[in-house]
């Protein structure tokens, strides 16, 4: 194995161009899902049950809808990071740019979906 | 360049190969639970927060399907992907800064990992029903 060229060499970024970048945010953003997944884990043990009335009346306090909504970000974020290492590890060539388009679009989407549901939920409730 | 041969290069061995340990079963399942939530953990999540948004009507209809018997094994599974990836993902934290790979500590923490994971979905569990 070879230390490749010198602009290589000077440009420290190995064969893959990017990584570090990559593991880190999947790193920062498991810090965020372990902290907001464990709130809605509390939240919902603390809540008296999971009616309409109660659930929606909760969620449009502004703490539980900010929380709710850095969960949207966080879980989307960490879970289109996971699932892009699944889709390099088994899916090969064109394919493999094609689900990740797909990836992309859908993390998006149900990212947008889910602020939009609590931005409503906020501004609709109390 | 980097396109020529690729399909020619040598293989390392893949699962069926190697004598299964606990340490590769919690990395197996590290990826299983996490893309297990990706996909069926956020899209109970968007149906929640959709029926929510929606009213009480389609909120009825999500309730009807997660308290059926077959709404509560996807719940009791999501719940189970998310404490086993967080206990595995605790496991990769300590991992990551360098500590845990002494032979016996890795095989430890490979074994308590899991175990974690359904006792806290147990705990969470009987919190909920019993309260």
């Amino acid at each position: 194995m070879g230390n490749g060229t010198s602009i290589g060499r000077v440009r420290g970024l190995g064969a893959a161009k990017a990584g570090t970048h990559h593991w880190l945010l999947q790193r920062f953003t498991a810090v965020g899902n372990l902290l907001l997944v464990l709130w809605l884990v509390v939240s919902i043990l603390l809540l008296p049950n999971l009616s309409f009335a109660t659930v929606s009346q909760w969620i449009s306090n502004p703490l539980p809808a900010t929380a709710m909504a850095l969960l949207i970000i966080s879980s989307f974020w960490h879970a289109r990071l996971g699932m892009q290492v699944m889709v390099e590890d088994y899916i090969d060539g064109a394919n493999r740019l094609a689900v990740i388009i797909a990836l992309n679009l859908i993390a998006f989407a149900g990212a947008a979906f889910g602020l939009f549901c609590v931005i409503r939920l906020a501004l609709a409730g109390a | 360049m980097a396109q020529a041969g690729t399909g020619n290069r040598p293989l390392s061995p893949h699962l069926q190969i190697w004598k299964w340990g606990p340490h590769m079963l919690v990395s197996i399942l590290h990826r299983v639970t996490g893309n297990g939530l990706a996909i069926a953990g956020l899209a109970a999540l968007l149906w929640w927060l959709g029926a929510l948004a929606s009213g009480p009507e389609a909120y009825a209809v999500l309730s009807g399907h997660a308290s059926a018997w077959y709404g509560r094994v996807v719940l009791v599974g999501i719940s189970w992907a998310f404490f086993s990836h967080m206990a595995s993902g605790l496991r990769h934290f300590v991992l990551d800064i360098g500590a845990g790979y002494e032979l016996g500590a890795n095989r430890l923490w490979s074994i308590l990992s899991p175990i974690l994971g359904i006792v806290l979905t147990a705990a969470f569990w009987a919190l909920l029903l019993l309260r």
